[in-house]
């Protein structure tokens, strides 16, 4: 079992928990995911890794409450456990040699792209931000942010906080200006990811993105995550758990990647609906 | 009176219990069919059978203990080659091992040795009771990755050799492919969970989620002070076709299919994780996996069911009965058929159908020469490209060894299909790292596995009484 140490919302949806799990923490890289089951009847669920502390051996998870299993976790308060917690899994995201990195994360994804810009930032390397979300209320770690970043830009859909757009919006700014970077890393649904690649497209700059698909085990055993990369005119089959979960955007197939996510989209609303329903029931019971 | 030429038949659960429920097929013999299956066995002095079972059980001697009606001497005689013989009894290919060099066989029909190692194995199970864990006082402390049927022999047998064992898992229920690959109706969880509850009993302590290659490495196992390692992480990577389409949603490799349903319980209505139900389903490949996954696709509501397999029956490397109970459950085998490419819905309009399978495209095959393993290569008909309809596919083609251990253990050789390289008893490359199972051979049945689990684990013990 795994105790649930710390937690805090983040908004309405985005929940933060650090969880009790010591040999996950002492291994745990920027990058890198678990894959967790808050019951014994339980789904794995792959969630990147936000943070660790290798000390306490807590790992920090931050997720957003979108379908059954998330709603039971978000359910859960501190000094609870959760019944399994696996990893670090995948390979972590590559840091080295980089100087001048732009980061973009968009809603949720920001809980990753954090971490990342952390050790970009302790190593010494120039960290430019952008973090994107729906509206005022969905802003997340904008502190965080800001104090690992040389230079922050704050976006939302519809203008109610930072400026008015999405995360392409700078992006196509600093580009005009001419100003160019190592990397940029990009995290955050594949619409965005998608759009981000294509705006990094024309500059040349080497442009990674976090996939994060259907997975059961995580160890390369089920096949589930597997996407296909365009590699010079080639389609080549990859595993997110095992190969990524970083690619380079210019080889990701998006659209593929995009349909495969929503396979089980009807299973999911109706396990969703039903945990709701469960909880409003044992809200009654209880109250 | 019996007719001695053949063997007496296994009962099996009804044809109805058998569409809808997970529920285990073959029932197993009564004391009264075990005794007369038993009594068909000659008792050869030269044994042919021993030599044809990979861990050389003593099968007559087994074989006339139930004659004699002793059916605990005759679990014992088992037991003294064999780690799990209530999973062999039901998953070994008898008809390829032992029962093939049967003397009986020669004019009639051979000792169902399987059948009646299955009927001592239960007989032992349903009248002893496991003791309760134990404690392994020993200092010296031996690690084994992987709980499947090679790290669970191996672990076994360290441990009635005195050492202190503890089992690596990644998953997070120990069993390897006996829990999440073996369906229910073919090899019930009850008795994975009763093995595993005797190693307990042993001493031997499991770690669940525990990633060797990630959460660990090898070299750390070391470092926290475990003498010798041994890895049976088995042959869990898929294997897909490369033809287009294997992207489209409704594309199951045999291992996610099995998965969702064996370990993650999908099939049941309450199940957190999700599977595609109903239907016409498309199995690629025509081994156990492929068997497995297609009466799973039936028991989980599918309308038809399909094998697709690119040689004959006579090549079908399933285990017979598994064959046989796959057309008895109205399996349709589309034999001499290699599909060419998966065909989806286009309208992106559609948002409920876009992207799903929509059928699949295949070439019919003839056979030609023989190739390097005496198997006849299956060669594409001319013309014969044709297509039927599907909503699920899935790719029950093979799967090579995992390559987390070998990626983070430096001096770690393995071979160019991903196996590790290993001399007599399981040695590797690296001392003290010994390994065995499908990570060394790639896939190959359970019984092999837990034959080099238990080999290793001797190695191991000779080794270290060296230092």
């Amino acid at each position: 079992m795994y105790k649930i140490v710390y937690k805090k919302a983040l908004n309405d949806s985005v929940i933060r928990m650090d969880i009790e799990a010591p040999f996950v923490a002492r291994s745990a890289r920027a990058g890198q995911f678990i894959i967790l089951r808050v019951d014994d009847e339980g789904e794995r669920i792959p969630l990147t890794v936000a943070g660790y502390d290798r000390e306490r051996g807590t790992v920090t998870i931050i997720f957003q409450v979108v379908g059954a299993t998330t709603k039971k976790l978000s359910a859960l308060s501190e000094g609870d456990c959760i019944s399994d917690f696996a990893g670090p899994l995948g390979m972590p995201t590559e840091l080295e040699g980089l100087f001048d990195v732009c980061i973009v994360g968009g809603g949720v994804g920001c809980a990753i792209a954090l971490p990342i810009a952390r050790a970009l930032h302790e190593a010494g390397a120039r960290v430019t931000s952008v973090i994107g979300f729906r509206n005022r209320e969905l802003v997340i770690l904008e502190d965080e942010f800001r104090e690992v970043s040389d230079e922050l830009y704050v976006m939302t859909d519809d203008g109610s906080y930072g400026s008015h757009g999405n995360v392409c919006a700078p992006l196509n700014l600093m580009f005009a200006d001419g100003r160019r970077f190592d990397k940029v890393i990009t995290i955050g649904p594949l619409i965005m990811m998608k759009f981000v690649t294509e705006a990094v497209r024309p500059t040349g700059i080497p442009c990674v993105v976090s996939m994060n698909p259907i997975m059961i085990d995580g160890t390369g055993m089920c096949g589930g995550c597997r996407l296909t990369l365009n590699v010079d005119g080639r389609r080549v089959m990859k595993f997110a758990c095992v190969d990524g979960p970083d690619f380079n955007g210019y080889e990701v197939d998006f659209d593929e990647a995009m349909s495969r996510g929503a396979m089980y989209r009807g299973f999911e609303r109706h396990a969703f609906d039903s945990a709701c329903n469960l909880m409003k029931k044992e809200g009654t019971d209880n109250g | 009176m019996a007719d001695v030429m053949r063997r007496t038949p296994m009962p099996l659960a009804t044809d109805e219990a058998r569409k809808s429920s997970f529920s285990e097929v073959a029932l197993g013999y009564t004391p009264e069919l075990a005794a007369e299956e038993a009594s068909r066995c000659i008792g050869c002095k030269n044994m042919p059978c021993v030599s044809g079972c990979p861990v050389n059980i003593k099968i007559p001697d087994f074989i006339a203990k139930i004659k004699d009606g002793d059916y605990e001497a005759a679990y014992k005689i088992i037991s003294e080659s064999s780690s799990f013989p209530a999973v062999c009894g039901r998953v070994c290919p008898q008809e390829r091992q032992c029962e093939s060099k049967c003397v009986r066989g020669i004019k009639g029909e051979a000792v169902a040795i399987g059948r009646l190692e299955r009927f001592a194995a239960d007989y032992h199970n349903a009248n002893t009771e496991v003791a309760e864990p134990k404690k392994n006082k020993s200092d010296v402390r031996i690690a084994v990755v992987g709980s499947g049927p090679a790290g669970l022999s191996c672990a076994g047998e360290l441990a009635r050799l005195g050492f202190d064992v503890t089992v690596f898992e990644a998953l997070h229920t120990p069993g390897g492919v006996l829990v999440y690959g073996i369906p229910e109706f073919r090899l019930p969880k009850s008795i994975v969970r009763r093995e595993v509850k005797n190693l307990r009993a042993l001493g031997v302590e499991i770690m669940t989620n525990m990633i060797i290659g990630k959460t660990l490495t090898v070299d750390e196992l070391f470092e926290m002070g475990y003498s010798a390692v041994f890895i049976g992480t088995g042959a869990g990577l898929p294997s897909f076709m490369n033809i287009p389409g294997e992207g489209l949603k409704g594309v199951y490799s045999a291992n996610e299919f099995l998965t969702r349903s064996n370990l993650m319980k999908a099939y049941r209505e309450d199940a957190d994780t999700p599977i595609m139900k109903g239907g016409r389903v498309a199995v690629v490949g025509g081994g156990n996996v492929a068997m497995d996954a297609a009466r799973t696709a039936l028991r989980l509501g599918a309308k038809e069911v399909y094998i697709v397999y690119r040689r004959s029956l006579d090549e079908l490397p399933a285990r017979r009965e598994e064959v046989e109970h796959a057309m008895e459950e109205g399996i349709e085998f589309r034999l001499l058929t290699s599909p060419v490419e998966i065909l989806g819905y286009e309208d992106r309009e559609d948002r409920d159908t876009f992207g799903f399978v929509r059928a699949i495209r295949c070439v019919k095959m003839e056979l030609g020469e023989p190739d390097e393993r005496g198997r006849r290569r299956p060669v594409e008909i001319e013309g014969s490209e044709h297509e039927f309809d599907v909503d699920t596919v899935i790719m029950a083609i093979g799967t090579t060894p995992n390559p987390l251990i070998k990626s983070t253990t430096d001096g770690l050789d393995v071979n160019s299909r991903g196996g590790i390289v290993v001399t007599e008893g399981g040695k590797t490359s690296r001392e003290l790292v010994y390994a065995g199972g499908d990570a060394v051979t790639g896939a190959a049945t359970v019984i092999s596995a837990m034959g080099a689990g238990k080999e290793a684990a001797r190695a191991i013990a000779e080794e270290l009484k060296k230092i």
